[in-house]
C-alpha cells in the first residue's frame, strides 16, 4: 500500500469526525463508576452516535475470527485492548478501563481512545501509568512535524514509559487513518529517533500507546478480539488521530 | 482501534519459497543475462546474481550453474552458483 496524503478539505472533513469520537468518549468518561456495565457504555455511545449523524467504525471491522461486534472497545485492568463490552462486565472500584472507539463520517474516519479510573480511589501505581501513558501520546504528538521519522514518535513514547519502569506493548501499533480505519504506515510506540518513514504534511495518524505496568507481551483470548497482558499485569491505552501540519500536529480528536 | 503489527512479518518471498535446479549455459545476453537451460530441458531467462558479480565469477555458456527459480515465474532465474 502507500501513504495517501489529505488535502486541508479533507483534514477539515476528518476534524469534523474526530469531533464526533471526542464528543461520545467525553459522554462515556462521564458514565464510569462502580456498577455500571460495559455493556450500558456500549449502549451509550451508539445511540449519541446516532444522533450525531455518524456511523461507528469499529462494528462490523474484520478480523480473523470475524466481524467486531460492538461499536466501542472496553478493555478492563490487564485487558489491553480489543475488549468487548458485555453486560456481565460490572465496573468496581479500583479498576481501569479503556474506551476506543472510532467513526466514519462523510467518508472520513476518526479513531481515539482514553482510559478511566472506576470510583474515587485506585492504586497509585495503576494511577502513575494512567499519567504516564497519556503524556508518553503528548510526548509523541509534540514530536509530530514534517521531517520527524516514525523513530522519532515511537522513540517518545518509549523513552517515557520504560523511563517510568513500565513497558510499550510491542504486538499493536498506531496507524494511517483516512478513508480507511487502518491505512499505512505502521506507527509503532517504539523505536530508534532519525529511523522510519519520514513525515510529511498530509499525513494523518492515529498515534495509540499501549502501556502495561509488567512485561509487554500481549495473548488474544478465545473471543478473537480480547488481548491480555501475559503476565497478568494492568495496561492502558490512550490514543489520538493525528493530520501532520506545517506547523506540527493537528490534533483531530480533541 | 490499533492495528496488529507486521513488523518481522513482511519477508513475502523469503529463500524458502525459491526453487533451486542445475542447469547449462546456453546463450549470453546482454546484461549479465543468460539463456539456460534446465534438466528438463526447459529454457529460462536468468541473471546473474550480485553476489557473484561482487567476486568477480565469470559465467560462459557451457558452464553448469545452480539457478534460484522464484514460484511466480517459472521462466525467470537467477544464477547463485557456478559449478567447476
Amino acid at each position: 500500500m502507500a501513504i495517501m496524503l489529505k488535502t486541508a478539505a479533507e483534514i477539515a472533513k476528518m476534524r469534523r469526525s474526530g469531533r464526533v469520537v471526542r464528543e461520545v468518549l467525553e459522554l462515556v468518561r462521564g458514565m464510569v463508576k462502580p456498577g455500571v456495565t460495559t455493556w450500558d457504555l456500549e449502549e451509550a455511545a451508539a445511540k449519541k452516535t446516532a444522533e450525531l449523524g455518524a456511523t461507528p467504525a469499529f462494528k462490523g471491522y474484520g478480523g480473523a475470527t470475524g466481524p467486531y461486534p460492538c461499536v466501542l472497545c472496553t478493555s478492563v485492568n490487564n485487558e489491553v485492548v480489543h475488549g468487548i463490552p458485555s453486560a456481565k462486565r460490572v465496573l468496581r472500584e479500583g479498576d481501569i478501563v479503556s474506551v476506543d472507539f472510532g467513526v466514519v463520517l462523510d467518508g472520513f474516519y476518526g479513531d481515539s481512545a482514553i482510559t478511566v479510573a472506576v470510583g474515587e480511589k485506585i492504586d497509585p501505581k495503576a494511577e502513575q501509568l494512567l499519567r504516564t501513558t497519556s503524556a508518553s501520546l503528548d510526548r509523541a504528538i509534540a514530536a509530530v512535524k514534517p521531517g520527524a521519522t516514525l523513530g522519532d514518535i515511537g522513540a517518545a513514547v518509549q523513552e517515557m514509559v520504560e523511563a517510568d519502569g513500565f513497558s510499550v506493548v510491542r504486538e499493536f501499533v498506531g496507524h494511517g487513518i483516512g478513508t480507511r480505519m487502518h491505512e499505512d504506515p505502521q506507527v509503532p510506540n517504539y523505536g530508534q529517533r532519525g529511523k522510519g518513514t519520514r513525515l510529511r504534511e498530509g499525513m494523518v495518524i492515529a498515534i495509540e500507546p499501549m502501556v502495561n505496568i509488567g512485561k509487554p507481551e500481549v495473548q488474544v483470548l478465545e473471543d478473537g478480539w480480547t488481548a491480555v497482558t501475559q503476565d497478568g499485569s494492568l495496561s492502558a491505552h490512550f490514543e489520538h488521530t493525528v493530520a501532520v501540519t506545517r506547523d506540527g500536529a493537528l490534533i483531530l480528536t480533541a | 482501534m490499533p492495528h496488529k503489527t507486521t513488523a518481522g512479518t513482511e519477508h513475502s518471498l523469503s529463500k524458502e519459497d525459491a526453487i533451486e535446479v542445475m542447469a547449462t549455459v546456453k546463450e549470453t545476453l546482454p546484461n549479465a543475462l543468460f539463456k539456460v537451460e534446465l534438466e528438463n530441458k526447459h529454457e529460462v531467462l536468468a541473471h546473474v546474481s550480485g553476489r557473484m558479480r561482487k567476486n568477480f565469477i565469470r559465467i560462459l555458456p557451457g558452464d553448469r550453474v545452480a539457478i534460484e527459480l522464484s514460484p511466480y515465474d517459472l521462466k525467470r532465474g537467477r544464477i547463485v552458483y557456478r559449478y567447476k
